[in-house]
């Protein structure tokens, strides 16, 4: 998935002299997950710009060289460390579009590694799309193939309007086969990876191989679970996830963010108000707990696995 | 070893020219605390007569645009004005400092500035009055949105300056603070990126004396704050803000050094707010009307009808067109504020997205089916 996301940034700049990179440690390094690998010395310091280490000074250089007409794609170098760059991200880069009555739009990217299982130390962890999805005026694509890591990064980078990228990074070493000529995946639509009758699994980014696994695990249990990888999370695919639930009728929502309040509720409560009569259970959310991210060692009791979406299942009462 | 010696890396054997080297050009020299003055010095009549006349016009058309705004604002027709009373002479120098592909980024004290700059007075006001967000078109004005939250425009400045030097383009970006807005991290992270860039840009900090209420001393330790341009690696100055010429000329000079690639300045204005910070403000409970007076002596218009009736550039007939052009303008405020605005609620959704999402769709319309059942229920 890294070379994937190398890939579409190198194929967006080579198409585009407006696509600027800029960010800390993207030169040089190449980030310090290689996804900026060579741009540097493909397309010289201006294009992929090493930046000084402030992640609002990051964003808010970015949002003046979009008013200039540039299209800067931004890495936050970890989850938490987009932090200091939220007022930024709320303030101006949400709203800049509306402030203006859409003549400053700001076509800018921002990348940020999120989520854990990787072993990180804190602040290196968090799973934070439910602060993006909130803002109103940001795009939230969240990646979980290869081939989406390519196609959605393209889309995201040729949005006129910004999006929030969130790069799974206990996803980046996945391998896999990608067509870098495929059309271009547009942002707001989901997927089924999967097609089952006993009951759907919603969810996206790095829970979507766990859910693939516990669907493959229920089949003991005689289960036939669908799997729906939303992708994006701004725009929401109403259209494709209530024609989902409305066929299979139950539904679990999985993310690894922390519930209350969380994306999940969210899912929860729109496919409630739309499929009411079509659900045969309740919507079941299976999330991470309501606690700062922990300590490495306990990463994996925190994080939802294939049996606590087993149980999430079974509590859908499949008797009556 | 003692711990002076850590600090002097330069003495310790086997340091790492590369990780730790000095810059090849020297930091430049402390600023000079005591701030830069024209009027009343024979520098002024260096000044071009026409360019002082200009000046002199302006403050006296701004004055009378603060006055209004603020009597339009205890009327109930602004939502609110932070007038610029007293503070003209940055506002005005400032608009008159840039070049028209120049772009202007000013914070929410700074409507003066961006009428100066030529924005119709009225479409400058549409924030403050509440029925739009930025009722001018920015590209059009090269003047960025009226900025609330403190100092998170000077990176945009420093971005937009960036772009325009890598395109090759002359254009300098100039970014007005408070001297509250220098506390801010985004300021610090604006300079510190404008100077490693060597980006085309100028920050204006207005000195005011007061953050709301919170008074300067309360605010930075600094000598001055023209000071903390120097550890950033850019020259800082200081100037009587309330001299129109030396705002000018300090202003002038420097985005002169952006456009020629001489990097980024930071400027302090010494100046002081007149009113209330804003409507909702009770300036008696953390300042004295002595204060205030004193200031009023100090105020820019009588400075600058002082200096130039002495250097006999300024005479009966300039005084009566600028009070002339000052009551017109403000009549048309009157006039133009009267009534409320006519406003389209279907507007909420237009710029949401480049295209409304499925959400914003079915949000219209609701809002459409309410507007339409309000409609019916009044015939």
């Amino acid at each position: 998935m890294a070379q994937a996301l190398n890939s579409a940034l190198r194929d967006a700049m080579r198409e585009d002299p407006t696509v600027h990179v800029l960010g800390e440690d993207v030169g040089a390094l190449g980030g310090v997950f290689r996804i900026t690998d060579g741009l540097t010395a493909e397309f010289g310091p201006d294009r992929c710009l090493d930046t000084p280490l402030a992640e609002a000074g990051i964003l808010g250089t970015a949002i003046g060289m979009a008013m200039y007409g540039l299209r800067p794609v931004v890495e936050m170098q970890f989850d938490a460390f987009a932090y200091p760059a939220l007022e930024q991200l709320f303030s101006h880069v949400a709203k800049m579009r509306n402030r203006t009555a859409g003549k400053l739009p700001l076509p800018i990217t921002v990348r940020i590694p999120y989520g854990g299982g990787i072993g990180g130390v804190e602040h290196h962890s968090d799973a934070s799309e439910a602060y993006y999805t909130s803002t109103p005026g940001l795009h939230v694509v969240t990646p979980a193939t290869v081939a989406d890591a390519y196609g959605l990064l393209r889309a995201s980078i040729a949005s006129d309007d910004p999006v929030v990228f969130l790069e799974p990074k206990r996803l980046y070493w996945g391998k896999a086969e990608f067509d870098p000529a495929a059309p271009v995946e547009p942002i707001g639509r989901a997927v089924l990876r999967r097609t089952g009758t006993s009951a759907v699994l919603i969810t996206y980014g790095p829970s979507l191989p766990v859910c693939l696994e516990a669907a493959e695990a229920a089949k003991a249990e005689g289960w036939d679970l669908a799997v729906l990888d939303l992708r994006t999370l701004v725009p929401f695919d109403d259209e494709t996830v209530c024609r989902v639930v409305r066929s299979v009728g139950r539904a679990v929502v999985v993310h690894e963010a922390s519930g209350f309040g969380g994306t999940g509720a969210e899912i929860a409560a729109r496919v409630t108000e739309r499929c009411f009569h079509h659900l045969a259970a309740p919507v079941v959310r299976v999330t991470g707990f309501d606690i700062p991210y922990p300590p490495p060692m306990l990463e994996h009791h925190h994080l939802p696995g294939v049996d606590r979406i087993l149980d999430a299942v079974a509590r859908l009462q499949w008797e009556d | 070893m003692t711990v002076l010696d850590h600090r002097h890396h330069t003495a310790v054997p086997g340091w790492l020219p590369g990780a730790t080297a000095p810059r090849a050009d020297p930091a430049p020299l402390l600023p000079d605390v005591s701030p830069v003055r024209v009027l009343g010095t024979p520098a002024l009549e260096k000044h071009d007569p026409a360019l002082l006349r200009e000046l002199y016009r302006r403050l006296v058309v701004g004055r009378r645009y603060n006055q209004q705004a603020t009597t339009l604002t205890k009327q109930g027709r602004l939502a609110v004005y932070p007038a610029s009373t007293g503070q003209e002479a940055c506002q005005v120098a400032a608009a008159l400092a840039l070049g028209e592909q120049d772009w202007l980024f000013p914070s929410y004290r700074d409507t003066l500035a961006v009428v100066s700059r030529g924005v119709d007075p009225l479409e400058a006001l549409t924030l403050l009055r509440g029925n739009a967000h930025t009722g001018y078109d920015p590209r059009a004005a090269r003047t960025a949105p009226l900025c609330t939250p403190l100092a998170t425009q000077a990176p945009h400045a420093v971005g937009l300056a960036h772009a325009a030097r890598l395109s090759g383009e002359p254009v300098v970006a100039l970014a007005m603070l408070g001297d509250g807005g220098t506390s801010e991290g985004d300021f610090h992270e604006a300079l510190n990126f404008a100077a490693v860039l060597q980006a085309p840009v100028v920050f204006l900090v207005q000195n005011n004396g007061y953050a709301i209420s919170v008074p300067l001393t309360a605010q930075s330790a600094a000598p001055s704050l023209a000071h903390k341009a120097v550890g950033y690696g850019m020259p800082g100055r200081l100037v009587d803000g309330n001299d129109a010429p030396a705002v000018h000329s300090v202003l002038a000079e420097a985005v002169e050094r952006a456009r020629t690639g001489g990097g980024p300045t930071l400027v302090e204005a010494l100046t002081y707010r007149i009113e209330a910070h804003t409507n909702a403000d009770d300036a008696t409970r953390y300042r004295t009307e002595g204060e205030v007076t004193a200031w009023r002596e100090h105020d820019p218009i009588l400075l600058m009808d002082r200096a130039l009736r002495e250097l006999g550039i300024l005479d009966d007939a300039l005084v009566q067109e600028a009070a002339d052009e000052a009551e017109a303008l403000a009549a048309r405020m009157r006039a133009e504020f009267h009534a409320d605005a006519e406003l389209d609620p279907m507007a909420l959704f237009a710029h949401v997205f480049a295209e409304p999402t499925p959400q914003l769709r079915e949000q219209a319309a609701q809002l459409s089916a309410e507007l339409a059942a309000e409609a019916e229920v009044q015939h």
